[in-house]
Order: C-alpha cells, then structure tokens, then sequence
C-alpha cells in the first residue's frame, strides 16, 4: 500500500513542482492556502492532466505524461471527497449514495452498504433531497459516496472546511473510525494542525507549490505552526489510573493526565511547543506533573526566540524558549535536559 | 368551442399544432447547439451570432428566402420533392420550418442559460465515481438543465403563436392548412364587419401567450428553489 507521485504543472504564475512517496494509512497534504494542496489532489483524481508527472497509486500507473499513460478520472478508482461535498441536487440521499456504487462494479455487498449506512448515521436521511441537510450532514453523505464506489485511494480535500467548530466535532470521530477500518490509503488535504496532528501517520507538507518536508506525523509536526506551534504529537496508550490520574505510555516515557481515559485506549497526545519548558537539572519543586528527561538535537534562532528540538526516547519534541534562555542554559545539541510539560491535549482515540 | 366560429377554432387548433411541432423538433437540435455553445471554442462568436441572427432578421425577408430555397422550382425545393416527395411550400410543415427558425433563438437562449448556470463541479464529481461523458450528459447535465429546457420550450411555444410575416409570405393564408391566428386576425381585419372576430382572435391570442409565459416563469421559479443548496 503506497503512492508514488511526482508533478511538474504549470498553471498561470503558479508551479506546481513536487515529488514524494508515502506509505499506508493517512497522509496529510498540508500547508497554507494556495500552496497546491488541491491541485494535488486534483491531479491524483485525474481531473487535472499536469505538464509532468508520474503517479503510481497501490502499483498501478495511472499518469506517466513521458509514456502517455493517462487513466482518466472515471476509470481511475480514485474516491474524492470535495470540500462543498457536491451532492447530485436532483436525486436523494440514497441515490446519491449509490451513484458511485452503480457504475463502479457494485462491488460492495447489501450487507456492507448497510453497514456502512450504519456507521455514518444516514439511515434516517436517504430519502432526503440533498438541500435538506446540514453541512456536517452532507459531508457524511459524501464520504458514503465516495466509499461505496470501492476506491483503491481516498482522497478528502478539506471535508471539513465548510463546516463550524462544532460540526467538525461530530464529523471528525467518523474520520478517525474511517482511518482505522478503511483497507486504502488516504489522502486528506487540510490548513488546520489539530485535524493533521489528530488523523494524519505521514505528512506531505506544501508551501507555494513546493514540498516543504515530508515524514511521519509525530516527526513532522514538532515545531510547526505559527501562531501556536506544535511541540509534540505523539501516540500513546492509556495505561494505570493513580491519585486521579491518568498514565499515557508512549514510545520514550511516560505521561500523567487528569483526564480520564479507558485503559488499553490508543490515543492521541498533543502538545504546544510554548507548553514546554527546559530545565538543565530535575526540577524537584514544582507543579508540573510531567518532567520528561530529554537530549537536545537541534537548536534554531530566529530572531530573539529559539526553537529547540529534543528528544525523549523515539518521541521527537520541539520547545520554543526565548534566544536569552538558550544562551543562559548554554543548550546545544547533544546535551541532556529535562522537558518540564505544563499541559499536555489528549485527543481522538485509535 | 362555443364562443368561437368553426374557422375560428380551425385557426387556433392548426396554431397549436405547428407551434407544437415546431418546439418538438427544434428542441433536440436546440440542446445540442446550447451544449456546444455552453463551451468555448473558436468560432463560437460566430455560431452565436448565426444562431440569434432570426431576432434582428425581417420575417417577410426570411419568408422570401424561404419560398426562394424551398419553393418546387429552388434547388433544394425541387430536390426535396424529387427524391422524398416532401413539400414545404403552401403547407403547414412549410409553417413548422419557419417557426423553428424563428423560435430556434429563444429555446437555445433558456437552455444555454441554465447550462452555464450550473456547476460544473457537480460533473467532475460524477467522472470521479465512475460516470462517462454520455452517462453524465443523461444522468447529471440534461436534468440540472431541465428547467431550461422547459422554460425555453414554453418561450418558444409562445412566441411561435405570433409568427406572421415568414408564414404569410412562405407557405401563403391557405384556411386551414397555413391561415394560423395571426393570419386569421389579418384576415378577419382585411373582411368587411370582421373587428369583431380579430377581436375575439386577438384577445385570445393574448391569454394564451400570457398564460404559457407565467406557466415559464413558475416552473424556472421551483426549479430554483429545489436545486438551492
């Protein structure tokens, strides 16, 4: 289970100019408006024919523009979930769920079509016309849609960009069930960090139509982010419950959490990079619950902040501190330290 | 029709015939044309252009070219009535032919409108789960656009009950098989003590062009309505 793409498109001022391999599971394609995410998108569906490009999903070639290969789009098993979900106006629910469904080979059975009915909450909606339905509504449909045609790769261009915070809310545990059942690999387009940190195992990260890094979600995403950056992300398992909290075992140590959690749960964990501190000596007297014995492996300054890379077993955490810090510490790479934690966000079960 | 004479009723019956006709056979090749008007190509200017020449054409003008090309002894006229026996001229199918000219306008108009007003992505949706160019053209594009074709079909209708000056002068004022309503008000109007029958006439042409335009406008109205969102 893989994808192979490399694409060179030049449309108007824009260069579309990039190439990576990912594995199974979830990709993210991210990066700010307009750095390509979309055109990608559109290209590995075969709605967009790039100048260039090569693009080998699950072993097939559906695009070689040097040999002439060109699957088009209604031959190419590619499901897309657009983002104002462009459900067929003149036709119900169910015949809009069965579209795909009907001229892809039927190879869902009666029994999985309910299931998967089930699963999205649409059984008291098929008969409804499309324009009586809610946003988070539709985007369910659209995602039914678009897996009853049996894809070999699911492709979702910001599901959830049309949608408020709390529609998002009921569409995104749908996503990380979707994530953890579907056979094919995903591609999910997205500008938002907590939904990538939540759903994504690799990243594809854009910026102007140029790949800006790719990799594992948990290595990616430290450091990332403007406003609020991401200064871990990391997969844990719900462990022992003591004094009211909680244990998350990850690949490198141990949290402790207030929230409560089923114990054996795979979760989620989530932590902004100005939420850690660092310490040259344990810190003996103090309220943080976590204090994670870490290795620096890399310092950036920019300007008077700094962002400083460490490690803590296979965890990657990234803390930005202020360039005075750094120096007072005297922090360089390969040094030992400690990662005081001051909050630590649990979310979305696996 | 008790209020109206039998060559009264002959003339609106023979109107709703050839309008009907008319709008029939038009319609296919109206689709088409608007399709291939909805895209851009080169020569598109043009093709619009031929396509709306009919509105700004002299109808009498058009009428004459007609009689010229189709008449027994113009060239394709002849041929026509040689190889298939087919006459136009002094005919009500002579009738049908200039109201589709002049009618051809009006149903590309309504349906090119509702052709381009749709969304496209709605089509790229379709070709990602599995629909071919014909299956969508069937499935997707013709029933978005089928307020349109209504619509334009309705306008059509309407606006060939009025044709006058191509049929007069083509296929000529021939009772009951070319004198249509307008022709019968002209011809009521050209008898002595005949106003009160181009009256009758006028006002009933009136209510029916009026009647089928609102009939267009309610059905473009719920066709939006139910396409929103």
């Amino acid at each position: 289970m893989s994808a192979e793409v490399a694409i060179r498109h030049r449309q108007g001022a824009f260069l579309l100019d990039v190439a990576f391999t990912v594995g199974k599971g979830v990709t993210a394609l991210f990066g700010p408006s307009g750095a390509g995410k979309t055109s990608i998108v559109h290209v590995l569906a075969g709605l967009t024919r790039p100048d260039h490009g090569r693009v080998v999903l699950e072993g097939h070639t559906v695009l070689d523009t040097d040999k002439g290969i060109f699957v088009p789009p209604e031959r190419r098993r590619a499901g897309l979930v657009f983002q104002d979900a462009r459900l067929f106006p003149h036709m119900n629910v169910e015949t809009n769920l069965l579209f795909g469904w009907r001229r892809m080979g039927k190879r869902a059975g009666a029994s999985e079509i309910a299931r998967l009915i089930k699963l999205l909450g649409l059984e008291p909606l098929l008969k409804r016309a499309p324009k009586h339905l809610s946003g988070g509504e539709k985007s369910r449909v659209a995602l039914g849609r678009a897996l009853l045609a049996s894809p070999d790769i699911l492709l979702l261009d910001e599901p959830l960009a049309s949608l408020d915070q709390a529609r998002r809310a009921e569409i995104l545990p749908w996503l990380e069930r979707l994530r953890d059942i579907a056979g094919m690999p995903i591609f999910y387009v997205s500008h938002s960090l907590d939904e990538v940190a939540r759903l994504a195992d690799q990243v594809v990260l854009l910026d102007a139509g140029k790949l800006a890094g790719s990799g594992s979600v948990f290595e990616v995403l430290a450091g990332k982010g403007a406003e609020k950056p991401v200064g871990a992300v990391m997969e844990a398992i719900v462990g022992e419950n003591r004094d009211g909290l909680t244990s998350l075992l990850f690949d490198g140590g141990r949290l402790w959490v207030p929230d409560a959690a089923e114990t054996g749960k795979r979760v989620r964990v989530k932590i902004g990079a100005d939420e850690i501190l660092i310490a040259r000596e344990a810190p003996s007297a103090i309220s943080a619950n976590n204090i994670l014995p870490v290795v620096i492996s890399d310092v950036t300054m920019e300007g008077v902040r700094a962002e400083i890379g460490m490690r803590c077993g296979n965890a990657r955490l990234v803390a930005r501190i202020t360039a005075v810090s750094v120096k007072r510490l005297d922090l360089s790479p390969g040094c030992s330290a400690f990662a005081v934690i001051k909050s630590v966000t649990v979310e979305g079960s696996k | 029709m008790t209020f109206l004479t039998p060559d009264e009723s002959q003339a609106l019956l023979l109107s709703l015939k050839v309008s009907s006709v008319a709008v029939a056979v038009a319609l296919p090749f109206a689709a088409a044309t608007a399709l291939i008007l909805s895209r851009s190509f080169r020569g598109r200017t043009l093709l619009d252009g031929i396509v709306h020449l009919p509105l700004v054409l002299p109808p009498v003008a058009m009428g004459f070219i007609l009689l010229t090309i189709f008449g027994t002894r113009g060239g394709v006229g002849a041929f026509l009535k040689d190889q298939f026996g087919i006459v136009l001229v002094f005919r009500w199918t002579g009738a049908v032919l200039a109201s589709i000219i002049f009618t051809f306008p009006f149903q590309v108009r309504a349906i090119r409108l509702a052709l381009e007003a749709r969304d496209r992505g709605l089509d790229e949706a379709a070709r990602t789960l599995g629909a071919g160019v014909l299956d969508r053209l069937i499935n997707i594009t013709l029933p978005l656009a089928l307020p349109g074709l209504v619509a334009g079909a309705i306008t059509a209708f309407a606006a060939s009950l009025g044709e006058f000056g191509a049929i007069i002068t083509f296929v000529s004022n021939i009772p009951g098989e070319t004198r249509t309503l307008p022709l019968a008000i002209y011809t009521a109007l050209q008898t002595p003590g005949g106003e009160a029958e181009a009256a009758r006439l006028s006002a009933l042409s009136i209510v029916i062009a009026f009647l089928f335009l609102i009939a267009a406008q309610a059905i473009m109205r719920r066709a939006t309505r139910r396409q929103d969102g």
